[in-house]
């Protein structure tokens, strides 16, 4: 078993990846790329949900604004990808700051209310605001990236644009990944889960407990912008729906069902969402119905979600074996 | 070291504390004993800042503390327990006292080097002097209950504090427990030259090791004194040592 953890996952995991253009056809590209960039939101949400123990039901409003932010810069305004998708990035968190500012005033259900509330506001300013956002209709035809450059690397010269665009999407969500485990690694991370615990506690040992949840806020929701300001470009438009509260209902449940105790389990459950997603979708009409299901069995079996089932089952094993 | 004025605390009209003074003197044991209900809980929380006095002033140490929050009264050098133990409960014991420390020495702001180890020699220094060294990798949540009291004056321990504020510190404890809960305490309170106080329901406890008592009854102090003062007082022997019972 102490092989097992030795294992580099994460690493494995990334080069596996990083082979589906050459291996799959034009379809899984498109699957994978769709599985890279909603693992990065959910686990963005697991900072809040699984670290800081805070339950938003608005996260998808960070998405979208860094969606609407790097596609309206690259549409409208000509601006390169790479400074489009750190402006996406910023001003997710720079609306995290302000809108935290009023959410970590208030404690449990009130501060998932308000979460709420706020991503109701963003998706009706995209609904609505049709000079700048498009409306109703949202903006179609955002520009790839130019990705050209690519060609001079061997073995990428004869890659499709959707292929170097998920290649592309895979290294700079392994990016954010990493950054994301520095985070809850660090002595940062470390005060996070005290507060997650009590904080009550937490503020008797001298820490200001409004302000880390959001400093955590504010990380989950620029995190969040990236990966939204990824799917936009990736979708080929951004719309309403992007902030759309059932989009931050689907981003909890991804954390839920892959098990928010732990660093992976949102993007296993990200993973797992959108196969299951295809797979029923292509025998059955009543894929909500199937997926409620699922979910209530996995809550009922497995609170900790797959990742916690899986986590049990190979410390079981590990008894088993060292009785 | 601490002083109280003249403090008020009212939910709903009713008076839990209905002004309280009591002059904590620096390096002493001081305790506030009462019966259920008489505000002693209520008065730790006006003192170290989880509820606001509706009139009335705290000072420590000189400083008027009235109405700051709670993390910026422990960063003055107040550590405090619950009634109700206060752990972290899914961590490590080692990582309960750990937060404290990152806490503590403020470096809960890095987000960009590594927790892992963190204070490690530090952390484990202190759980030994709690007798808690072999049990630091456990989750805090598996201790007995007499060790999560011992791992909550830890994690009070671990901010360096100049002042002690333990509510209860032997709250649901076996007698053996308590014995040895308290020679624990008097010994990091002599070793730290720490002011402390605690409120206590084993009698017994408080008349061992305060110097001071200060009784509470019905939101008011009734008497103030040394053991031997505060043990013949009339008041206090009618309605709360009540001799009759």
């Amino acid at each position: 078993m102490a092989l097992l953890r030795r294992v580099p996952w994460a690493v494995l995991v990334f080069v596996a990846a990083a082979t589906v253009p050459w291996l799959g056809s034009r379809f899984y590209t498109f699957l994978a790329t769709d599985i890279a960039i909603l693992a990065l939101f959910a686990a963005s949400l697991n900072l809040l949900l699984g670290y800081t123990g805070l339950v938003s039901f608005g996260h998808a409003a960070y998405f979208g604004i860094g969606a609407y932010t790097c596609a309206i810069l690259m549409k409208t305004h000509g601006v390169p990808f790479v400074p489009a998708l750190l402006a996406g990035t910023v001003n997710a968190g720079a609306c995290a700051l302000v809108f935290g500012l009023f959410c970590v005033r208030s404690s449990r259900i009130y501060f998932s209310m308000l979460t709420l509330a706020f991503a109701q506001i963003v998706w009706a300013v995209c609904f609505k605001w049709n000079s700048v956002t498009g409306g109703e209709q949202g903006l179609n035809n955002v520009p790839y990236p130019g990705l050209d450059w690519m060609a001079v690397i061997p073995m990428l010269g004869d890659l499709r644009a959707g292929d170097r665009y998920y290649l592309v999407v895979l290294v700079l969500v392994g990016l954010a990944f990493a950054a994301l485990k520095r985070i809850v690694d660090s002595p940062f991370g470390r005060i996070l889960t005290a507060i997650r615990e009590n904080a009550e506690r937490a503020e008797f040992v001298g820490v200001d407990v409004r302000r880390y949840q959001l400093a955590s806020f504010v990380v989950a929701g620029a995190f969040a912008g990236f990966a939204g300001a990824l799917f936009g470009l990736f979708n080929r438009g951004v719309f309403p729906d992007f902030a759309h509260w059932s989009k931050s209902a689907e981003v909890l449940i991804m954390a839920i069902l892959g098990g928010f105790g732990s660093f992976w389990g949102p993007a296993v459950g990200a993973g797992v969402l959108v196969l299951l997603n295809q797979q029923i979708t292509s025998y059955t009409q009543y894929w909500p119905l199937i997926l409620g299901s699922i979910l209530i069995v996995l809550l009922f079996v497995f609170p900790g979600g797959i990742v916690g089932a899986l986590q049990a089952a190979v410390r079981r094993l590990k008894e088993r074996r060292d009785a | 070291m601490l002083e109280a004025k003249g403090i008020a605390k009212s939910f709903n009209g009713f008076a839990a504390v209905g002004g309280v003074s009591l002059a904590v003197p620096a390096g002493g044991v001081t305790a506030v004993i009462g019966p259920n209900g008489a505000g002693k809980s209520t008065l730790f929380n006006l003192l170290t800042g989880h509820l606001v006095p509706d009139s009335g002033s705290v000072a420590f140490q000189g400083r008027d503390i009235t109405g700051a929050a709670p993390h910026a009264i422990c960063r003055m050098g107040i550590g405090r327990s619950f009634q109700h133990t206060n752990i972290f409960k899914k961590l490590t014991v080692f990582g309960n006292v750990q937060a404290a420390l990152i806490a503590h020495r403020r470096k809960a702001h890095q987000f960009w080097t590594r927790s892992e180890g963190l204070y490690r020699d530090e952390a484990l220094a202190l759980l030994e002097a709690l007798g808690l060294a072999d049990k630091a990798d456990a989750v805090a949540d598996s201790l007995s209950h007499g060790n999560q009291k011992q791992l909550e004056l830890g994690i009070a321990l671990a901010s360096d504090p100049a002042m002690l504020l333990l509510d209860e510190p032997t709250a649901g404890m076996s007698a053996t427990e308590t014995r040895e809960a308290i020679r624990l305490l008097e010994r990091i309170v002599a070793d730290r030259q720490l002011t402390l106080l605690f409120t206590e329901h084993d009698m017994e406890v408080v008349f061992q090791i305060a110097q001071k008592i200060a009784v509470l009854h019905q939101g008011r102090l009734i008497a103030e004194g040394t053991p031997a003062e505060v043990r013949n007082d009339p008041e206090v022997r009618r309605v709360y040592l009540g001799g009759g019972h």
